[in-house]
């Protein structure tokens, strides 16, 4: 209990600082002054979020998550266009830090009837996946998926320049991003992790270090995608060109983890069928500073494929199932590279998924799980949620974050010490 | 010649006088249907949605509401960009609404920057938390009913309804009154299988805009649960030239001009 206390002060307190006040009325002058001064909308939030871990080790701490947030979110027409700020001030009460951080800094214009343009610090998605992302090679933030953050988290916003062009039958988007955005992985500082080297699970005695690159201009990222809605089916192919969002790389001399060069080529489709909606995409990721396989030090090219049903079970009760798939290219050449004694990962690694989410009280309680297994694997992560609207102001979450691997090294397997529970109020204004 | 201008003039006069009289159900049915939902090429306007729970608590939507139709009491494109409560803002919701097949809907969460395809089709459960349901908001194909004239009084055509598919909607008929002169429907009285009167919709005021007669303000009382939400409209304009291209995921990440206020 004092454990407890000990970690879970800081935010508890801060929390309790940030979010009874100010009064409503206050929040409003505030807005109004904005608005009437400079036209500027400003909206946001304070959060107050906790978690704890549901069985520790040694060298883990006992808090997943303890931590009060602002969010401020400042957007302004400006001429045809829309200026947009978003800033998350962070009390981190795990990692004992105060954080600012640039969640949206954009300016998104049309200087052509054709052509939209939104220049700055922005989130990007696309593809068709359910929390499983093929041709969305952009980054992610997995650790704060694993905490039980808002999901909004988990996309990391990319310094980027976005083009949507709309001539002609196909659309087209393109995006440059001058400096790669790399994803945040479980680096053992807050989760704990699989070490290839240690051949163990290694927690915050055994922090990954790695290499992020840093060339502006030089390691940078383009994604492109072509789209087309077509009676109501969406067709899409992408491109992407750039280094892997995850460190999938390791420097020989230095020990550190390194983010190798990665190309994308990939399609989609989705549409209304059997009563609900399908969707397929697939995608080759070609692993260009390992084209053949052999360097052990570098993650392998594979293909990827997801397949997707959405559907409605009854009034305010949906599920969708998706079959995923990550198939080694030449996997020959993996086994032979790889250390003795080292475990083997499967030629193909099978995925499913399965959502419910039901909504209730009048749409004002939502009851979501999420769950990820892999059949080849025999590991999976669970994410069961409630979310409950107390007023249009003020929001409680509680949710889990459970992992299950019958072995140390899978993909899930090695969270297994990870799983938490958490619980978050939320107000906005 | 004036005779025959005379016994022209009579015959219309009796012709028109007949079809006061009796009109078909069906052309009832007809022109409510446009009255509330097609009204002009297409229309603008911005609602707010006060919600009361049996216990009395409020909650707010507030949201534009853009609608383009692409045929006369056929297929319709409507955007919706939520401005209330702050944690929907900047969400958009679409949808492409077909008589022959299910209907195409959006969701746009703007903080995943994510257009997601909505599955949920069936359009009797709650429209974002509301009395109202979403077909009470886009319209109900009259085709989906059985219409009776029950009664017609001086200002009112009253309407029995009853689903030709009992089994996919939540009441077993409901008796409606649509006004002879505009033919907007201003009441509509729901009951259950157990023949209990448990809804009630109404048009609390009707302006006329741009020519059109409007509802700008309507109420759904939950009689059973209890709570009710009164729904407001504001700023409403018709025929102001939406484009379709509007109605595609280009205007789903970046919201047009048209939704400010």
């Amino acid at each position: 209990m004092t454990r407890l206390f000990k970690h879970m002060l800081p935010a508890a307190l801060t929390a309790l600082l940030l979010l009874p006040l100010p009064a409503d009325a206050e929040i409003a002058g505030v807005q109004d002054y904005f608005y009437d001064r400079f036209e500027v909308d400003l909206h946001g939030f304070t959060e107050g979020r906790g978690g704890l871990r549901l069985d520790r080790e040694e060298d883990q701490r006992d808090a997943s998550i303890g931590e009060a947030r602002l969010q401020l979110d400042f957007s302004r027409w400006l001429g045809d266009g829309e200026l947009r700020l978003k800033t998350d001030l962070l009390a981190d009460g795990v990692e004992e830090e105060l954080k600012l951080e640039l969640r949206e800094a954009n300016y998104a214009f049309s200087p052509h009837p054709d052509l939209d343009i939104r220049l700055g610090r922005q989130v990007l998605t696309w593809g068709t996946g359910d929390l499983l992302f093929i041709n969305d090679v952009f980054a992610k933030d997995w650790e704060s998926f694993f905490i039980g953050r808002d999901d909004e988290y988990l996309k990391k916003a990319a310094d980027a320049v976005r083009l949507g062009v709309f001539a002609g039958p196909v659309n087209l988007d393109l995006v440059y991003v001058p400096l790669v955005t790399h994803s945040t992985y479980i680096d053992g500082s807050r989760l704990s992790y699989w070490h290839g080297g240690r051949q163990q699970i290694v927690g915050r005695d055994e922090i990954a270090r790695d290499k992020s690159r840093n060339r502006v201009f030089r390691d940078s990222e383009y994604a492109l995608r072509l789209y087309r809605q077509q009676a109501g089916t969406e067709y899409a192919l992408y491109g992407y060109y750039g280094f892997w969002s995850t460190p999938e790389g390791m420097q020989q001399s230095s020990g550190r983890l390194i983010y190798p060069r990665l190309a994308v080529y990939g399609a989609s489709v989705r549409r209304p069928l059997l009563g609900g909606i399908s969707n397929l995409e697939v995608g080759y990721y070609h692993s260009l500073d390992d084209s053949s396989g052999r360097d052990p030090l570098v993650r392998n090219s594979e293909w990827r494929l997801l397949v997707g049903h959405d559907r409605e079970l009854a009034r305010d009760l949906t599920a969708g199932i998706q079959y995923y798939l990550e198939r080694k290219v030449q996997y020959n050449n993996y086994l032979a590279s790889l250390p003795p004694g080292a475990p083997a990962a499967d030629r193909n690694r099978h995925l499913l998924t399965l959502r419910l989410t039901r909504l209730l009280l009048q749409q004002n309680l939502t009851l979501s799980l999420f769950v990820y297994w892999s059949p080849s694997d025999q590991d999976g992560h669970l994410r069961p949620k409630a979310n409950y609207k107390i007023s249009d102001q003020l929001a409680v979450e509680v949710g889990a974050n459970l992992f299950r691997g019958s072995r140390d090294h899978t993909f899930w397997g090695q969270f297994e010490d990870n799983s938490n529970v958490y619980l978050g109020l939320r107000r906005t204004f | 010649m004036t005779s025959r201008i005379l016994a022209l003039s009579l015959l219309f006069l009796l012709a028109s006088a007949t079809m006061a009289w009796a009109m078909p159900v069906a052309e009832i049915v007809e022109r409510a249907n446009l009255a509330s939902y097609y009204a002009g090429d297409d229309g603008r306007s911005e609602v707010r949605m006060t919600i009361t729970d049996a216990q009395g608590r409020e909650r707010q939507r507030q949201f534009v509401i853009l609608r383009l139709n692409l045929e006369e009491g056929g297929r319709q494109l409507y955007y919706v960009y939520f401005e209330r409560p702050a944690d929907v803002r900047r969400m958009v919701f679409m949808v492409h609404k077909y008589l022959e097949r299910e209907d195409d809907r959006w969701l746009f969460l703007p903080d995943l920057d994510l257009v997601r395809r909505i599955a949920a089709a069936d359009k009797r459960s709650s429209f974002v938390g509301s009395h109202f349901l979403y077909e009470d908001v886009s319209g109900r194909a009259p085709t989906e009913d059985r219409h009776e004239l029950a009664e017609e009084t001086a200002v009112h055509y009253v309407l029995d309804v009853t689903p030709r598919e009992p089994e996919t909607v939540e009441f077993s008929r409901y008796r409606v009154w649509i006004d002879k002169e505009n033919f907007l429907p201003v009441k509509a009285e729901y009951y259950d299988r157990g023949d209990n009167h448990y809804r009630t919709v109404e048009a609390l005021e009707i302006e006329e805009i741009d020519g059109f007669p409007t509802v700008v303000k309507s109420r759904v009382m939950d009689l059973e649960g209890g709570g009710e939400t009164v729904m407001e409209f504001a700023s409403v304009r018709y025929d102001i030239g939406l484009d379709q291209s509007l109605f595609t995921e280009r205007y789903l990440r970046r919201p047009p001009r048209e939704v400010r206020r």
